[in-house]
C-alpha cells in the first residue's frame, strides 16, 4: 500500500512538471502556430539565474523568482528578436526559428558559462521526508505538486478572470478578429510568451529541485517529454497540455515501478509505444483544440 | 464618410479585388451586392484592414491604407465579420467585454455592456452562456453588439442574414434600420439583395472584383442587371 502510494505521488509531482512545460508550449501554439523548440532553453535560462543567484548568496525563495524572472525576461527576448521579425511565416519557418533561437542559445551558455553542470545549492531541509501516517513523502515532490497546483490554479484565474487573459483564449479561437475588436496582437503574443516563459521557470525550479545542477543541455529532455505530452494532449488545448503532461507523468512512473529490472533500460520505448496506442485511439489527442475555422 | 478609390486586394497571384471605387455618405446605408468570389467580403476586409490593399481609403478625411486592424477601429470603424465568428468557448458576457475592452474601461465599458443588453434582450437572458451554445441568430447578435462595444461611428456589416430562417432575417433588418435612426452610417454586403435594396440608400454592384453598376436602392430595384442576376423574378 504504501509503495502504491508513494508512486502516485512521484507519478503527480514527475506528470505536473511535464504538464507545466506542456502547457507553456500550447500557450505559444495555439496563438500563432509556433512550436517552440527553444522552449527547452528558457528552462536552461532559469536554472542559471537560481545558480548566480545562489552565487551572490541570495536566500532560496529570491533565487526562486530569480529564476522565473530571467525566464520571463528570456521568453520576452526571443519573441521581440527572433519570432516577431518572422511572424509572417509559415509554420515551418517558424520551427526552424526556433532551432536557431535554441542552438544559439545553447552555444551562448556553452561558451559564456560553461559546457560543464554548474553546482545549484539547495536548501537542507529538502533531502527531508515528511510522514504522514502510512506515507512517508519527499519535500522535493510535496512542493512540486503545491507548486504545480498552485500555477495551474493562477494560470486558470489569469485566463478566466482577467481581460488580457481572456484576449488570450480569444486569441487561440480567432486571432483575426480580436484584432478587430481593437487588441493588439503584439501584446497579447508578448504576454502570451511571457506566461510561457513563467511556466518554464517555475518548471525548471522544479527540474533543478530533483537534481541540484544546471548545465547547457538540462531544458532538452524534460521539453522533448512535453512534446509528447502536448501531444497526447492534443497540439494546442491547454486543458490538454496538462491532462497530457500527467498522463505521460503517470505512466513513466508506472512503467518505472513495474517493469521487471531487464526490461528497464527499455522504460521510454514502452511509455512512447502506449502514446502511439493512444493516439491511434484519439488521433487528435486527449481534448482536441477547437479546429481553428480560418488561418 | 468613407472614400475608397481604386481599391486592389491580391492574394499571391489571384487578384480579389480590381480597383473600386465607392463612397459612403454620412448617415446612410451603402449595399454591397455581388456574387460569391465578386470581392465584396475583401473589400470590407480591406477598408477594416485586415488584408493588404492598394489604392486609397479615406476616413473622415484622414488616409487609413496600411494601418492595422487595432487602429481603424479605433478611429471608428467596426467590421462584424461573415459567419459571425464569436469567440465560442468564452461567454456572451466575455465577448461583448472584449469587443469594447479597448475602448472603454471601468463605469464607461459597462454601460456600453448594458447598453447592447438593452438592444438585444436575448443576450441579456444568455449572459452566462457560452457564446458557442447561442443559435445562428443569436450569434449574429451578438456578433453586431459586439462591434457596437467598439463604439464606431462606421459600421461594415458582412453578410448579416446569412443561414438565419426568414423571422430573423426581419430582425437583422428592422435592426439595420434602427441602428441607421441612431445615427450610425452603415456599409452592408448581403446575397439576399431584395431586402438589402430596400433599405439601402445607395449600392453597388460588384462583379470579378470591380464595379459594374452603381445607384440608388430603387434604381438597382429596376435594373436589369439586378432583377436577372439577384432578384428572383
Amino acid at each position: 500500500m504504501d509503495i502504491v502510494l508513494q508512486q502516485i505521488v512521484n507519478a503527480i509531482s514527475l506528470g505536473g512538471i511535464y504538464a507545466l512545460l506542456a502547457l507553456g508550449l500550447a500557450v505559444i501554439f495555439s496563438i500563432i502556430s509556433l512550436i517552440n523548440f527553444a522552449h527547452g532553453e528558457l528552462m536552461t535560462v532559469a536554472g542559471y539565474g537560481m545558480f548566480f543567484a545562489a552565487a551572490v548568496s541570495l536566500p532560496f525563495p529570491f533565487a526562486v523568482c530569480v529564476a522565473v524572472l530571467f525566464a520571463v525576461i528570456a521568453a520576452l527576448l526571443t519573441e521581440r528578436l527572433a519570432f516577431r521579425p518572422m511572424r509572417k511565416a509559415d509554420a515551418t519557418g517558424l520551427l526552424l526559428t526556433s532551432f536557431a533561437v535554441s542552438a544559439i542559445l545553447r552555444v551562448i551558455f556553452q561558451n559564456g558559462i560553461s559546457a560543464r553542470p554548474k553546482p545549484v545549492p539547495l536548501p537542507s531541509g529538502f533531502a527531508g521526508v515528511i510522514d504522514l501516517g502510512v506515507l512517508h513523502v519527499g519535500i522535493v515532490p510535496l512542493l512540486s505538486i503545491v507548486m504545480t497546483a498552485l500555477s495551474l490554479a493562477s494560470l486558470t484565474l489569469f485566463l478566466n478572470r482577467t481581460t488580457l487573459g481572456k484576449a488570450m483564449r480569444a486569441a487561440a479561437e480567432d486571432f483575426q478578429v480580436l484584432r478587430l475588436m481593437g487588441i493588439k496582437a503584439n501584446r497579447v503574443i508578448a504576454v502570451a510568451f511571457a506566461v510561457s516563459g513563467a511556466l518554464a521557470g517555475i518548471a525548471a525550479v522544479l527540474w533543478i529541485a530533483q537534481r541540484g545542477s544546471v548545465d547547457p543541455l538540462m531544458g532538452f529532455v524534460p521539453v522533448l517529454k512535453a512534446f509528447v505530452a502536448a501531444v497526447i494532449g492534443g497540439l494546442g488545448s491547454l486543458s490538454g497540455a496538462v491532462a497530457g503532461g500527467f498522463a505521460l507523468g503517470i505512466l513513466e512512473v508506472l512503467f518505472q515501478a513495474f517493469l521487471p529490472d531487464a526490461a528497464l533500460p527499455f522504460r521510454d520505448a514502452f511509455v512512447l509505444g502506449f502514446v502511439i496506442l493512444i493516439l491511434i485511439w484519439r488521433p487528435d489527442g486527449l481534448i482536441p483544440a477547437p479546429v481553428a475555422r480560418r488561418s | 464618410m468613407l472614400e475608397v478609390s481604386d481599391l486592389k486586394v491580391k492574394y499571391g497571384e489571384v487578384a480579389a479585388v480590381k480597383g473600386v471605387s465607392l463612397s459612403v455618405p454620412q448617415g446612410s446605408i451603402v449595399v454591397l451586392l455581388g456574387a460569391n468570389g465578386a470581392g465584396k467580403s475583401s473589400t470590407l476586409n480591406a477598408i477594416a484592414g485586415l488584408v493588404v490593399s492598394t489604392g486609397s481609403i479615406r476616413f473622415e478625411g484622414a488616409p487609413l491604407s496600411g494601418r492595422p486592424a487595432e487602429d481603424i477601429v479605433k478611429r471608428g470603424i467596426a467590421l462584424t465579420p461573415e459567419g459571425r465568428r464569436v469567440f465560442p468557448s468564452l461567454s456572451v458576457a466575455d465577448n461583448l467585454h472584449l469587443g469594447g475592452a479597448a475602448h472603454a474601461y471601468g463605469a464607461e465599458l459597462k454601460g456600453r455592456v448594458e447598453a447592447e443588453l438593452d438592444r438585444f434582450p436575448i443576450l441579456r437572458e444568455r449572459y452566462h452562456q457560452k457564446a458557442g451554445l447561442l443559435s445562428g441568430g443569436e450569434q449574429q447578435m451578438l456578433a453586431i453588439a459586439r462591434s457596437l462595444m467598439a463604439g464606431p461611428r462606421l459600421l461594415l456589416l458582412d453578410e448579416p442574414s446569412l443561414g438565419l430562417a426568414p423571422l430573423i432575417v426581419d430582425k437583422v433588418f428592422d435592426l439595420i434600420l434602427d441602428l441607421k435612426s441612431r445615427g450610425l452610417t452603415i456599409l452592408l454586403v448581403e446575397q439576399n439583395a431584395e431586402r438589402a435594396l430596400e433599405i439601402a440608400d445607395h449600392g453597388y454592384v460588384l462583379q470579378t472584383g470591380q464595379v459594374v453598376l452603381e445607384g440608388t436602392g430603387a434604381e438597382l430595384v429596376r435594373s436589369d442587371l439586378v432583377k436577372q442576376a439577384y432578384l428572383a423574378e
